[in-house]
């Protein structure tokens, strides 16, 4: 038996086969040609006695910044960044400039992670026009070109007469919506969370009840319309339980959580630490622990980053002018990994969340360790503790609310199609 | 002390400090000569990206009674219209050394935020948004020590637009650490989220929290901006629910003083003859301001307890 490549002795963990054990996993021409004990020649070996094998990760929600602002992050940096972070597979936001709302860019976008060859971009399309909210996009031909999904992501699709035409549309073909559920009426002048905190600061709050409102009526929506809806960065208790009620009820309905809304909350804007400040906003304990138990559950079924850079120009001025967002490619594992640490989830389950559930929401190949299947690994060190530097990081932003914070957990290599993209302590 | 963000930062000890200071220099600008030469040579900025004429004069006069060179910048006339960022003209100034950087901005932190990036100057906060104005707190502190030697156990009744105010903020700390007493008066669309965490005391029916008060602070109501966000439905409604009349404040402690931050409008929340009735204390706040405003520029250039 040969194999171009024998990844030796790790925990295998592949929860779509239902595997978690310590194996050999071998690859050749690209794909997975074996898991168990390799007796053979393997070209190739990875010691990996120790580490944990899994599928490569799946973020399924980053701004990657191409087209339109590439000083922030661009397709190549973006990519580096996620590898980084042990994802093989990244589903960029459409509020790039253009906006991913007509096939060329769908295309294109594809075209120039294909170049850059570390990892799989499939896009999020526009649910409107320009993301104005007002005429659909061709979402057929849309899906034809390579979106995987449709979303106004940054914007809520905010008018619920649009909303219910997009469900409706979206439903006849399988599509899924995924919403950024904010109330703008209840919101728009907010910068963090509403409450005491934001009482302290002196700034105008964005209450919880701007992201419960708008889940709600999106399930009612849902009801109507059949529709498939997914909420994006889920963040507050009472989001989660409608998401939760909704998902009884046999509504087609799921969530993502971010890390840092599941590892953070509001206490961390004291001192108006502009790298805190995201939309949705960091929440209370309340909701952060509802998160938690929403992942517990099993409502919420997938983690993803929100991933988004932005330059340092626009973080350096008051909390209230700061822009939203922080980038999250080359933390999520290890941030998320305090779900294992804490009993909240098994090592399979959480790896998918980040895997698993979002290829299975999006109909993607990857996220398994299938015999056959392209070779896509996450070689990563459950145990291995390192410091987050800003400045070292790939992406070409460092906006990061755990600077100079430890994290436990680092990827070591990382496998695209059976070709190793990244390895740790090789870039320097 | 090296800047004066806000009243959150001040220790008890450095309050009574700031006041006894404070309050020698009101006798010294009632004075034919009104000028010592403290801060001769020495180089104040008062960077005001807000209109507010009575605390930019207030902060200059101060400066000039102490011998310092005194320089006004405001938003109209600077280089943000022409897209300067607020970071970029604090450095370019800073980078002229002045002593000390009087900085008045809508954007609640931003003195935080510059003290990063200017190492070598001293910041005082004129206010910055709804966050804190440690100036206008010392000044009514002075005011009260007027009335009494000690606000513990006080009670001052704050009325109106508390969301909105800066200076509201600064009296929910002060009151923790000094040990008076705040009722909040105001319809739940004025007041903050949670608000009470401060261990004040919340009314919505001013008369309910008018008995016992021994002073009564008006804030300003923007009868622009509050109508247009549906914060109460007319000034004529607001005057009647949290107007303060006569007959109001007649049911209040004797001897309860009438404050207000300034300027004052009158028929809105304050009757004209109780802003210039004898209870009023609104005309002593605005002289005490000048000799707060001397006191911490005295203490940040290096005056008295100056331990930078
Ligand atoms: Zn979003």
């Amino acid at each position: 038996m040969t194999a171009d490549l024998c990844i030796h002795g790790g925990r295998v963990v592949d929860p779509a086969n239902g595997i978690d054990q310590t194996a050999d996993v071998w690859i050749s021409d690209g794909c997975i040609t074996g898991i168990g004990d390799f007796s053979g020649d393997a070209t190739r070996t990875i010691d990996a006695r120790g580490l944990v094998v899994a599928p490569g990760l799946i973020d399924m929600h980053v701004h990657l910044r191409e087209p339109g602002q590439e000083w922030k992050e661009d397709i190549a940096s973006g990519s580096q960044a996620a590898v980084a972070g042990g994802i093989t597979t990244l589903c960029c936001m459409p509020n790039t400039t253009p906006t991913i709302d007509h096939a060329g860019v769908v295309r294109q976008v594809i075209e120039r992670a294909r170049e850059v060859g570390l990892c799989r971009l499939h896009p999020i399309a526009a649910v409107s026009k320009a993301l104005k909210g007002k005429e659909l996009t061709e979402m057929r031909e849309l899906h034809r070109a390579g979106a995987v999904a449709f979303s106004d992501d940054g914007l809520p699709v905010w008018h619920a007469g649009v909303m219910r035409k997009a469900l409706e549309y979206a439903a006849s073909f399988g599509f899924l919506i995924i919403q950024h559920a904010e109330e703008l009426q209840l919101t728009h002048d907010g910068c963090i969370n509403e409450g005491w905190i934001s009482t302290q600061l002196g700034v105008n709050g964005m209450p919880a009840a701007g992201e419960d409102t708008m889940v709600a009526r999106d399930i009612m929506l849902c009801r109507l319309t059949g529709g498939r809806y997914h909420v994006a960065h889920i963040s507050t208790a009472g989001a989660v339980a409608l998401v939760r009620a909704a998902q009884a009820e046999g509504l087609p309905v799921s969530a993502e959580a971010a890390p840092h809304h599941f590892a953070l909350t509001e206490e961390e804007l004291l001192g108006y630490n502009t790298d805190a400040k995201m939309n949705p906003p960091l929440r209370s304990e309340t909701d952060r622990q509802a998160v938690i138990a929403g992942l517990r559950d099993g409502t919420i079924a997938t983690i993803a980053t929100d991933h988004a850079p932005h330059h340092p120009d626009d973080k350096r001025c008051g909390l209230s002018c700061a822009a939203f967002g922080i980038v999250g490619l080359e933390t999520m594992l290890p941030v998320s990994l305090q779900l294992v640490r804490d009993g909240v989830l098994t090592l399979p389950r959480l790896i998918a969340n980040m895997g698993q559930h979002p290829a299975q929401l999006l109909g993607l190949k990857s996220g398994t360790l299938n015999i056959g299947a392209a070779a896509d690994l996450c070689i990563f060190d459950p145990k291995r503790k390192w410091v987050v530097d800003r400045y070292q990081l790939r992406s070409k932003s460092h906006n990061t609310p755990w600077h100079g914070k430890t994290m436990t957990g680092q990827v070591i290599h990382t496998i695209m199609d059976g070709r190793i993209v990244f390895q740790l302590g090789s870039e320097e | 002390m090296k800047h004066l963000f806000g009243i959150a930062d001040l220790t008890r000890q450095q309050i009574t400090t700031l006041l006894d200071l404070g309050e020698s220099f009101i006798e010294l600008s009632r004075r034919s000569l009104r000028k010592t030469p403290t801060l001769r040579g020495k180089t104040i900025i008062n960077l005001f990206f807000e209109n507010s004429t009575r605390t930019r004069t207030s902060f200059e006069i101060a400066g000039k009674r102490l011998s310092a060179d005194v320089i006004n910048i405001s938003a109209a006339t600077s280089a943000t219209q022409k897209g300067e960022t607020l970071l970029d003209t604090a450095q370019t100034l800073a980078a002229m050394r002045p002593h000390v950087l009087v900085i008045r901005h809508s954007v609640a932190g931003c003195c935080h935020f510059l003290a990063d990036y200017l190492p070598h100057t001293a910041i005082v906060n004129a206010g910055d948004g709804a966050h804190e104005h440690p100036t206008q707190l010392l000044t009514d502190l002075l005011t009260l020590r007027q009335q009494w030697p000690s606000v513990e156990g006080k009670i001052l009744t704050m009325v109106g637009d508390i969301a909105h105010s800066r200076v509201a903020r600064s009296h929910l700390i002060a009151a923790a650490t000094l040990g008076y007493h705040i009722r909040l008066v105001a319809p739940k669309t004025l007041l903050p989220q949670q608000v009470e965490r401060y261990g004040c005391e919340i009314f919505h029916d001013f008369d309910a929290a008018i008995p016992g008060s021994d002073a009564i602070y008006m804030l300003r109501i923007q009868s622009e901006r509050l109508t247009d966000n549906c914060a109460f439905p007319s000034v004529r409604e607001y005057h009647e629910a949290y107007g303060l009349n006569r007959a109001r404040l007649a049911r209040a402690n004797p001897g309860c003083v009438v404050m207000h931050p300034g300027p004052i409008n009158r028929g809105v929340e304050i009757a004209t003859d109780v802003a210039d009735g004898a209870q009023s204390r609104i005309l002593d706040q605005v002289e005490h301001g000048v000799a707060i405003r001397m006191a911490v520029l005295t203490t940040m250039c290096g005056g008295q307890n100056y331990d930078r």
